[in-house]
């Protein structure tokens, strides 16, 4: 192996927090050599965000190195002064950061975005850098660079925007590119071909990757190298098959029995449905629903864009039906059709026999009732001023159900049910971990008994090892309570542990339906073939490392 | 974006019209009767009948009401306010003599205010100082908390009667100018400030700042190029609201530099309950008002391509 690119000896960064300094990296050592990627895979809170950041000294104000060295070349990063970092920054070490939605300047061109990483190196004129900023813009592939190039970001798609941001990243041509998290914020097909393109470019430009990644099963696809990171500390680290393969660390082995995407002893997939009469109606019907959404005036002509486009579904009692597909596939606006919260433009709504698709007043209260919601995000959907106890208590007061002790009895009762500790009433969500407070938001839902709950991604947000068992607690209580699910997942691996049956919608259709393990077996559609094909850590690409 | 503008004209034009009609409405229904303190200085045994009910033919008030606003509203939108109940002038003449006087020392205090109120907020943000930045960011809330009239005499005492290096009074020329504007100026360029520092801090931790230094752009070029122009929206909002406060601070200013403008006229035409002239203020006053708001709302999505895509839903 030739000297390393990248050599991070023994480094430790710290944050100042209110009672004291709390440290986030403590001691880590790792090498990165020319042309190799690494994976460095670790859960929220593990350090690794904080290390690449720190490999281009771009931490937080309250933030500091107390020790270690950063080589980067013949250069001590941790050293050098703004104006030497200036220049290694971009040229030397491009960075792709995490989200794309927030992670470009909304109020400048692509373009200019772009042209400014050739700029501040002194690549390019003022006038070379717009055209030479387009011909980066289409080495990422996004298509019509040159109209793109003259767009906002607002303008482009998830995808594109991420695209824009590894144009940003390779522009200079840098020999090392810190990848964090780059697509965790992407579909699965996205995220594929984004990861594809990001491979290529660095093949095609040598350049050494540090990819930091949450998911094994992309780290699996992509790295050479894997570097597993817990509690600021590096526990394991190797070529990537052998350490999958044959973890030495427990936390590795524990981490890689969670990932869902590599999991296949896990799948034994959920309990079956309590035997019911087979002429039993559906607790849920939906019929041809149909939703337009207006669009703004668009270059003078008025447009409708159909978000669900005759969807047909039902729901059986005590069943977890998932509605999969990618963003803009229409499977959250069809949660919202059936819960009511947002009105159809056409299609029927049967709840237990009974037509909601136009009912108000009492009648729409009494659904309200009995369909309840959890939302993706546990860090916004709970109030920061209430407290636990209040907002599981919320819609029983919301519908005057028993006084004040019984309802903090049931309250009581519901945090023993999601497995929370009985003095968390009174603790607000700012003191609850994501997982501790999606089990919050559960215990919500559940609070008035109700028959069918929505769950829209409800782990997407939450650590895999996390995931996993907020996952199993849902089946538990479905297994308990004999409460229907309906799914709402990009995650392809999640569904097939919960689900008993799986609609994939695409464009606002329902392209395939089917029982879980057909779908996953005997998959009919070519959409869903492609879906299946896109999940991480199905297997490698071909790889220059690879060949002798 | 066509659209927007249309849009937002309208309610520009809207809110002029709303104005007017609540002043007329609030004017009706206050006690008091105008004619009769023209006519006797509120001494009303004292003046003939008949004269009271021409002059009220006169001026209109002998009609019934909504008449009355139809017909006021219908020379108001030609920029006819009637004549001064006090004096007799036209309203629209008293107007145009004290505006350019209050335009002066608004437009001047606004300038000082934005000058100095951004600056404030772009070097409390930018110094890595910390106590060079604690102490510019106490300065702000102190503005807010000083009354005008206050700062006004206290800057008459210091700059006038101690150093003699500003007039204390008088409309003429421009060294008279600087007093009055600086005294203005304080409580909006300290809004301005606070608002500003306050998003700027917000925008500095947003992943496309760290984007921007991660392609090896210095703190200035972070700073300036692409915070402000991010966080300046609700500075913006904030200043174009403020020119209400302005322009009623203004009342108090020119009364203590003595100077003659809409601020003046306004104190006078209420004392003396003279309501074609009110009205005009208020009708001026709310059409400067409309327009730097319209100014704004059009500048918007100048400085933020989102905004119009999002108006026009």
């Amino acid at each position: 192996m030739s000297a390393p690119l990248l050599e991070i000896s023994d480094l430790a960064v710290s944050y100042r927090a209110r009672a004291g300094r709390v440290a986030a990296v403590r001691g880590v050592s790792l090498a990165v050599a020319p042309g190799e990627i690494v994976a460095l895979v670790g859960e929220s809170g593990s350090g690794k965000s904080t290390l690449a950041h720190a490999v281009l000294r771009l931490l937080a104000d309250n933030a500091a190195i107390d020790g270690g060295h950063v080589r980067f070349g013949d250069q001590d990063i941790a050293a050098l002064s703004d104006r030497e970092l200036r220049a290694v920054r971009g040229r030397g070490i491009g960075f792709v950061p995490q989200d794309p939605a927030v992670s470009l300047n909304p109020v400048l061109r692509v373009g200019d975005q772009v042209a400014e990483a050739l700029r501040l190196h002194g690549l390019a004129t003022r006038r070379s850098a717009r055209l030479d900023a387009v011909e980066v813009l289409e080495r990422v592939g996004l298509p019509d660079p040159a109209v793109r190039a003259r767009q906002y970001p607002h303008e482009l798609s998830g995808g594109m925007r991420q695209r824009v941001l590894i144009a940003v990243a390779i522009a200079a041509r840098p020999k090392l590119i810190v990848a964090d998290e780059p697509t965790s914020a992407l579909d699965v097909t996205v995220q594929r071909r984004i990861l594809d393109r990001l491979q290529d470019l660095t093949e095609e430009l040598g350049s050494a990757v540090l990819l930091v990644t949450h998911d094994l099963g992309v780290a699996a696809d992509r790295a050479d190298r894997i570097a597993v990171m817990s509690r600021g500390r590096i526990v394991e680290s190797g070529p990537a098959r052998r350490t999958l393969a044959e973890p030495a660390h427990p936390y590795t082995r524990r981490l890689i029995r969670s990932a869902p995407s590599l999991a296949t002893a896990r799948a034994a997939g959920p309990a079956p449905v309590l035997d019911k009469p087979s002429g039993e109606p559906p607790l849920v019907a939906a019929e041809g629903l149909v939703k337009e959404y207006r669009l703004p005036r668009a270059a003078g002509a008025a447009r409708t864009v159909r978000a669900v486009d005759g969807v047909d579904l039902e729901v059986r009692r005590g069943e977890t039906l998932a509605l999969v597909g990618e963003s803009g596939s229409g499977k959250s606006t069809t949660a919202r059709l059936v819960l009511r919260l947002v009105p159809a433009t056409a299609g029927r709504i049967v709840f237990d026999g009974e037509d909601v698709t136009a009912a108000r007043g009492a009648r729409l209260r009494a659904l309200r009732r009995r369909a309840q919601l959890v939302y993706q995000n546990p860090y916004a959907s709970l109030d920061p001023r209430l407290s636990v106890g209040a907002t599981i208590t919320e819609p029983l007061r919301v519908f005057g159900v028993g006084d004040r002790a019984s309802r903090t009895a049931r309250a009581r009762e519901l945090l023993d049910r999601v497995a929370l500790p009985a003095d968390a009433l009174r603790r607000r969500p700012a003191e609850l971990s994501g997982g501790q407070r999606q089990r919050v938001a559960i215990a919500r839902a559940l609070a008035l008994s109700p028959d069918l709950v929505v769950c829209d991604e409800p782990v997407s947000a939450l650590d895999v090892s996390v995931q996993a068992r907020v996952l199993d607690l849902l089946a538990e209580l479905q297994a308990d309570l004999g409460v229907a699910y309906l799914l709402i997942s990009h995650d392809l691996a999640v569904v097939r542990q919960v689900a008993h049956r799986v609609a994939v919608l695409r464009a606002g259709r329902v392209v395939e339906t089917g029982a879980t393990a057909d779908l996953f077996d005997r998959p009919a559609h070519p959409y869903t073939r492609e879906l299946l094909a896109a999940i991480p850590g199905g297997g490698r690409r071909p790889h220059s490392e690879e060949s002798p | 974006m066509r659209r927007y503008v249309i849009r937002r004209v309208a309610q520009a034009v809207g809110v002029l019209w709303a104005a007017y009609t609540v002043v007329f409405l609030v004017l009706d229904y206050l006690p008091g009767d105008p004619v009769a303190a023209m006519a006797g200085q509120g001494d009303q045994t004292a003046v003939d009948p008949a004269q009271l009910d021409r002059l009220r033919a006169r001026y209109g008030f002998d009609k019934p009401v909504l008449v009355q606003y139809l017909d006021y509203l219908g020379r108001a939108v030609r920029g006819d306010f009637g004549d001064s109940v006090a004096t007799g002038r036209p309203v629209t003449g008293m107007l145009a003599a004290a505006v350019p006087q209050t335009l002066q020392v608004t437009v001047a205090g606004m300038a000082l205010a934005v000058l100095f109120g951004g600056g404030l907020a772009v070097l409390a943000t930018y110094t890595r100082r910390r106590w060079l930045r604690s102490l510019l960011l106490s300065l702000p809330p102190l503005g807010v908390s000083v009354p005008v009239f206050w700062t006004g005499l206290l800057l008459v005492e210091l700059f006038s009667f101690r150093l003699h290096v500003f007039p204390a009074f008088g409309d003429d020329g421009p060294r008279g100018l600087v007093l009055p504007a600086v005294a203005l100026a304080i409580l909006p360029g300290a809004m301005i400030a606070q608002v500003l520092a306050k998003s700027l801090l917000d925008t500095l931790d947003e992943p496309y700042a760290q984007t921007a230094r991660a392609k090896g752009a210095g703190r200035a070029r972070v700073h300036l190029r692409h915070a402000l122009r991010n966080a300046a929206l609700p500075a913006l909002t904030v200043a174009g609201v403020l020119v209400g406060q302005l322009m009623a601070n203004s009342v108090v200013i020119e009364t203590v530099f003595s100077r003659n403008g809409v601020g003046r006229l306004t104190a006078s035409a209420v004392t003396a309950q003279d309501i074609p002239v009110v009205q005009g203020v208020v009708v001026f006053a709310a059409l400067v008002f409309v327009l730097v708001n319209l100014a704004v709302d059009l500048v918007y999505p100048l400085l933020d391509p989102r905004i119009a895509g999002a108006a026009a839903r």
